[in-house]
């Protein structure tokens, strides 16, 4: 009977799953997974290919503010980097497998630059010039007419590997999810790393992390860097996804989605990435299903539908905050280790 | 020369309103060291309440205008003991994203109840522009500029003199120190919340006045205001209001000069070019207090 988690050695400490378990319970999961595309019709794989994409941009988000600390308002400016980097890479004849993560690169520089203020400003001076830096990649974006197609936007073709086209949800599915899957692992490894444990020492002390030898400038700006990289890689995706972007597509309502994502999850847990985004995307459509299941008896919901949602996006945030503020990653973790040390939990 | 002294006082005058709405993010963050992103919510919500008074209770505006004054003191009163106060040694993140959630709850109860059109706004004052020398300045920005000043006077003598003032201030210095001093930290964070929604109501009556009406795009003002505290700095009420005007004028030249080359825009995105590059030479803002650092 288990009372308890008790590593022996220092290599079952830092690895990747608590326990053996743990992984076959990964590996089942993400089996049946991939059964979605084949259960599925088109508008919940329309669904779960977003979900999949706010779950890059959130681990993302994750990296920057969960573990290192560093406060952005300005994820929906780098989502639109990505997303218009890939659609002047795309058009010009650049296939996938060079353009996305070609993307993220380009977005991981724009992070950098918007990056470098965090130098001198911490908390709310710097949450203000990552708005800043919004507003201004926004005007950019609707003015560069050459290359972002301005305010009317542009579109961007199907992606395609080796001459097979990703050309419907189904498809993208298969680029979407494992493209996912690998963030997600590089981002799990990455805090066992040195570089990981530098983000993670700058968040809790700053100066005592600079004084224990960490430069500080530099693992912010890195910090910066992977962040941005991931939220450039959802952005192109993004743009693969609904074919025509323009700046309508990101207002800053997605970077506070973003990071309603990360609070609901759990701030500074990739599992907590996970849950978070997944959720905040599914709220919207639970939430539509239930007021047309519910039109019948009161017609005059569905005028008030957009008012809900902003109102559940909002309270669900609130009461999070409020009542649970380590996020849906705690409440799984605490869940399961009542179930799993029964008798014995408490 | 005339076009030039056209967009200054246009500037001047717009900017005593941002003056007005950054003096409610600033009495808050002063006591409590919050950021009130619900800030353009509850100018739209204090215009919105007072219109409903007015129009539809037939009350008339001064009596209408208290009562607006008091929906937003409880209103001030209740977030702050409900949403805020489980909220205090949180991170910043927590504190920033709660004002966000708070603000999307009032979004949304204001367009459930009172839908998405614009409403005809209840003259308070007469539209009719004043001659000041050879250009027309609109009654409205006289009538901001009049309560800016009275406000000003009124909340600098408030902070300096006044026995909550004082009491705010050293809350804001340490909160420790003013608990063992018999300060009731809550009452003051109480205090300063409904404060801050009365300067907002104040704000968005006068606001929805000028513009002939009121509808959603109020609460953008919210946003529109923080380049404004960042610029004169979190913490001084000074501040707020020279940046107020700073940013009016600045808003209003880059637009007048620079919108014919860039196409448009540029009104809207110059206040924030400014916050990068002041927030690059002084962190804390214009007038904001250093803060040191010690391990």
């Amino acid at each position: 009977m288990l009372s308890g988690e008790f590593h022996t050695s220092y290599a079952s400490d830092m690895g990747i799953f608590e326990t053996r378990r743990a992984g076959w319970v990964l590996a089942a999961f993400i089996v049946a997974l991939f059964a979605i595309p084949f259960v599925a019709g088109s508008y919940w794989l329309d669904v779960t290919n977003r979900a999949a994409i706010a779950v890059i941009a959130a681990t993302g988000l994750n990296i920057l503010t969960g573990f290192t600390g560093q406060i952005s308002l300005g994820n929906a400016a780098f989502l639109s980097v990505g997303a218009y980097t890939t659609a002047f890479l795309a058009n010009h004849g650049v296939p996938f497998l060079f353009a996305c993560p070609l993307a993220g690169i380009v977005t991981a520089l724009a992070g950098m630059v918007f990056g470098i203020p965090s130098l001198r400003l911490k908390g709310l001076y710097l949450a203000m010039a990552t708005l800043a830096a919004h507003f201004i990649i926004e005007f950019t974006s609707s003015h560069w007419e050459g290359v972002t197609g301005g305010v009317a936007g542009t579109s961007v073709p199907f992606p395609r590997i080796l001459g097979f086209d990703f050309s419907n949800d189904s498809r993208l599915f298969f680029l979407v999810v494992p493209a996912c899957i690998a963030h997600l692992y590089f981002a799990k490894n990455l805090f066992r790393t040195r570089v990981g444990k530098a983000f993670v020492a700058i968040r809790d002390q700053d100066i005592s992390a600079e004084v224990m030898g960490v430069d500080v400038f530099r693992y912010k700006l890195l910090s910066f860097a992977v962040s941005s990289f991931y939220v450039g890689v959802a952005g192109s995706l993004l743009a693969y996804q609904a074919r025509i972007i323009s700046p309508e597509n990101f207002p800053l309502g997605i970077a506070i989605d973003h990071l309603g994502m990360i609070i609901i999850g759990g701030l500074g847990s990739i599992l907590g990435s996970i849950l978070g985004a997944v959720f905040l995307t599914l709220l919207p459509e639970v939430l539509r299903l239930a007021t047309s299941a519910l039109s019948g008896s009161f017609p005059h919901l569905v005028q008030l539908f957009t008012p809900l949602k902003v109102a559940v996006f909002g309270l669900t945030i609130v009461l999070f905050l409020v009542f649970e503020p380590d996020g849906l990653a705690d409440l799984w973790r605490r869940v399961r280790n009542w179930f799993r040390l029964y008798p014995f939990s408490y | 020369m005339e076009f030039f002294l056209q967009l200054l006082i246009n500037g001047l005058v717009v900017g005593c309103i941002y003056s007005l709405v950054a003096l409610g993010f600033v009495i808050i963050y002063k006591s409590s060291g919050i950021l009130n992103f619900a800030q353009g919510e509850f100018l739209l919500l204090g215009a919105y309440v007072f219109l409903a008074i007015v129009a539809q209770a037939n009350v008339p505006v001064l009596p209408a205008l208290l009562l607006t004054f008091a929906f937003s003191t409880l209103l001030g009163l209740v977030l702050e003991r409900v949403v805020l106060r489980p909220l205090i040694g949180e991170p910043i993140i927590s504190v920033i994203m709660v004002t966000l959630g708070l603000s999307s709850i009032l979004r949304a109860i204001v367009q459930g109840i009172w839908g998405t059109d614009t409403r005809p706004m209840h003259a308070v004052f007469s539209l009719e522009p004043i001659q000041i020398g050879p250009l027309p300045v609109a009654r409205g920005y006289l009538y901001s500029a009049a309560s800016v000043a009275v406000l000003l006077v009124a909340l600098t003598l408030f902070f300096k003199y006044a026995r909550p003032g004082i009491a705010m201030r050293a809350t804001a210095d340490s909160q420790q120190v003013s608990l063992s001093m018999g300060i009731s930290v809550r009452r003051i964070f109480a205090l300063s919340w409904s404060i801050a929604a009365v300067v907002s109501a104040a704000g968005g009556v006068l606001l929805a006045t000028m513009r002939g009406g009121v509808d959603g795009s109020l609460a953008i003002l919210g946003l529109k205001t923080l380049p404004v505290v960042i610029v004169g700095g979190l913490d001084s009420i000074g501040g707020a209001i020279l940046g107020g005007l700073l940013v009016g004028v600045l808003e209003n030249l880059a637009g007048g000069y620079l919108d014919p080359i860039f196409g448009g825009g540029v009104k809207e995105v110059a206040p924030f070019v400014a916050l990068v590059l002041i927030l690059m030479i002084r962190p804390y803002g214009l007038f904001g207090k250093v803060r040191i650092e010690r391990v």
